[in-house]
């Protein structure tokens, strides 16, 4: 602790909570509150009901919500294998190259999504690449969102990794692969593991590219809460993003309760 | 299958042939210029030189991790210099060991058999030899990270040996240990080695210590260059440079000029003196030229003798079962290690030295190592300084070595 003093610690504490309570937990708190009431015009919700929970759990919300897991675990997945495989070959290219490669990967990014899903959509609304309709348009712009951030973390994580694991693993006879399954990807293992939960995080979050290019058929959670509050359905859009919410915690605990045995060094 | 079975490969030495590495775009900046240097099959070649010199480069360049610009690399009769790494049977251990963090030490040792194909029914067995070889075998379950420093330096030499390499190439593998476990872990591979007789060892090192211990024979590399390379006997009393003087044990190196008189007969400053063995290869330095006369402190007393030195007293170190003294003689400073004095001499008394001929040798002058101290001096001896205050503070008796000693003249440690 920097703070010694008890007084400043004190203060220390106030100015967190006076900053930390209004800016994030509050507004999350509403939700949860709005998610239960059946009128809100006073200072506080009135009317208590889990009715809304009711129509967020059933027909076209608990659709949304698996919509919205599969596209996110897929493209999670897709943006993993694709961004490692990406970070591994970045890390043998020369520095040019690489950096030409980083700043490639990071335009979906730089890239406002809305812009990102007019394109995936644009370029995938004739044949022989017609994607748009199906549900695979929306996974492919997931992924192309959420694979910056993949490669990201595993490029960092590569760069620190001290090259005498690979050149030990090499001297003791293991063939490239060998050196990439056995303890190059083991070595990895914590960065893969906080990749894949920003990926799917970030996929569940989605809404300005999804919006763009989502066929009726398959529309995602975060399109959902939309339409709801856009048609005045307020209570009923943060029954549905509370599930949103509740669901997206629930993965990103279990993907960071995977044992990591690399992770201590 | 007997404990210490000598391994399976057949005995194989290591060629290299005019081995150049070059980095940077064009080459520009060479790390290893032109090595020609053999392993014989079964030696302890030890590479020794400072930071720099090129010599972990030497051994990069044997592992496949460097790929040399021109030259050739020789494992046994098999031209390795295209092959990758892991077809070239090499065990290796490293500073930092280089274990595998999420494998346990069993794994570790496995590992390489794994990858060699070793079938799986003799895996376990060539582990538990590896390991009990290193005294480790108790240890298979753990992690690294559960292991001391020392423990798992063995286990990197356990796993290194467990493929039964041909060639064990060792870069500083004890220089991550504090000194008393060095000196253990000496001990340790030189009976490895004894019981390993047909495996190569190319030993990486900047501690003289280290290599006149271990290895049969000391390649001294300096710049990229091979500075010179033999018996450690050999390059410890018959130092061919100055560089090797300065950096195999500790050296006096006075500036001479050669007497065109009698044959031996050298001119320091005001003094003539004699050295035995001047000419035996029939080419010294000619009468008239400038020549470097080495001499180690050890082998220089205090009064007159055959070769006399007169002097001032300039530093006295008390070295426990020796002093070392500090002479300035017509400017330049000369060490002397006598046995333990009754009295320590007061600075700036005169006193004479003398050394036999023939424990003088004369060095073509010129062959200087840039550096000013080698490497060797960042591990200091115990020394106090010459008041006779017991145990200084060590930092500032550490400094005093480091300055006290003229430029080019060995660190703390002597043969």
């Amino acid at each position: 602790m920097l703070v010694h003093s008890r007084t400043g610690r004190w203060t220390a504490w106030i100015v967190f909570f006076a900053l930390f309570l209004p800016l994030f937990a509050l507004p999350l708190l509403v939700i949860v509150a709005a998610s239960f009431a059946t009128h809100w015009s006073g200072a506080f919700p009135s009317g208590p009901t889990t009715e809304h929970y009711g129509a967020a759990v059933r027909g076209e919300s608990l659709e949304a919500l698996t919509t919205s897991l599969v596209t996110a675990l897929t493209a999670s997945v897709l943006a993993l294998a694709v961004g490692t495989w990406a970070a591994l070959a970045a890390s043998a290219l020369g520095r040019r190259a690489k950096r030409l490669l980083d700043a490639l990967f990071m335009l979906p990014v730089a890239v406002p999504s809305v812009v990102v899903g007019l394109a995936v959509l644009v370029a995938f609304s004739q044949p022989p690449m017609l994607l748009n309709g199906t549900r695979w348009i929306v996974i492919l712009a997931h992924g192309v969102l959420v694979t910056a951030f993949a490669y990201q973390s595993v490029s960092a994580a590569l760069a620190r990794l001290d090259p005498a694991y690979e050149q030990a693993a090499a001297s003791l006879g293991a063939r490239p692969w060998l050196v990439l399954w056995r303890v190059k990807l083991p070595l990895l293992l914590p960065s893969l593991n906080a990749a894949a939960g920003l990926c799917f995080a970030l996929s569940m979050g989605e809404l300005s590219a999804t919006m763009m290019l989502y066929p009726p058929d398959w529309m995602p959670l975060p399109v959902r809460v939309f339409t709801a509050t856009d048609r005045g359905a307020l209570f009923t859009g943060s029954a549905v993003a509370v599930v949103l919410m509740g669901s997206t915690l629930l993965v990103l605990l279990a993907v960071s309760r995977i044992r990591t045995r690399a992770s201590y060094r | 299958m007997s404990a210490h079975s000598a391994p399976a490969a057949p005995a194989s030495g290591i060629r290299f042939e005019r081995v150049t590495v070059a980095y940077g775009k064009r080459g520009e900046s060479v790390a290893l210029d032109a090595l020609d240097l053999t392993v014989e099959p079964g030696e302890v070649m030890a590479l020794l030189g400072p930071s720099g010199s090129g010599k972990t480069t030497a051994l990069r360049a044997v592992a496949g991790f460097v790929r040399p610009a021109s030259g050739r690399v020789f494992i046994g009769d098999r031209d390795v210099t295209a092959l990758p790494p892991h077809r070239r049977g090499i065990g290796m251990v490293v500073q930092q060991y280089a274990l595998f963090p999420h494998l346990r030490v069993a794994q570790n040792v496995a590992f390489g058999l794994k990858a060699q194909r070793v079938p799986r029914g003799e895996i376990a067995g060539r582990v538990t030899e590896a390991l009990e070889m290193v005294g480790m075998a108790d240890y298979a379950r753990r992690y690294p990270r559960e292991l001391s420093g020392g423990q798992q330096q063995r286990v990197a030499i356990a796993r290194a040996l467990a493929i039964r390499p041909g060639v064990l190439l060792l870069d500083e593998p004890l220089s991550a240990l504090d000194a008393q476990l060095r000196s253990g872990m000496l001990a340790e591979l030189a009976r490895l080695h004894r019981e390993l007789p047909d495996v190569s060892i190319l030993y990486v090192t900047h501690d003289q210590v280290e290599a006149l211990t271990l290895a049969d024979r000391i390649a001294v590399m300096d710049r990229a260059r091979l500075q010179d390379c033999g018996t450690p006997q050999d390059l410890y009393r018959r130092p061919r440079t100055e560089f090797t003087a300065s950096f195999v044990g500790n050296a006096n190196l006075l500036p001479v000029t050669v007497g065109g008189a009698t044959p031996g007969s050298v001119r320091f400053a005001d003094t003539e003196l004699t050295v035995t063995g001047v000419d035996e290869s029939g080419h010294g330095p000619a009468p008239g030229a400038d020549a470097t006369l080495c001499v180690r402190p050890h082998l220089v007393g205090l009064g007159e003798g055959e070769n006399t030195l007169r002097g001032t007293i300039a530093e006295v170190q008390w070295r426990g079962s020796t002093h070392r003294l500090f002479v300035d003689v017509a400017g330049h400073r000369v060490k002397a290690d006598v046995r333990e004095l009754r009295e320590t001499p007061a600075l700036g008394q005169p006193v004479a030295l003398h050394f036999a001929a023939h424990d003088a040798v004369l060095l073509p002058a010129g062959t200087a190592p840039q550096a000013t101290v080698p490497a060797a001096t960042q591990t200091p001896a115990p020394v106090a300084t010459s008041a006779p205050v017991p145990a200084p503070a060590p930092g500032l008796a550490a400094a005093g070595v480091a300055k006290g000693v003229a430029p080019g003249a060995g660190g703390a440690t002597d043969g």
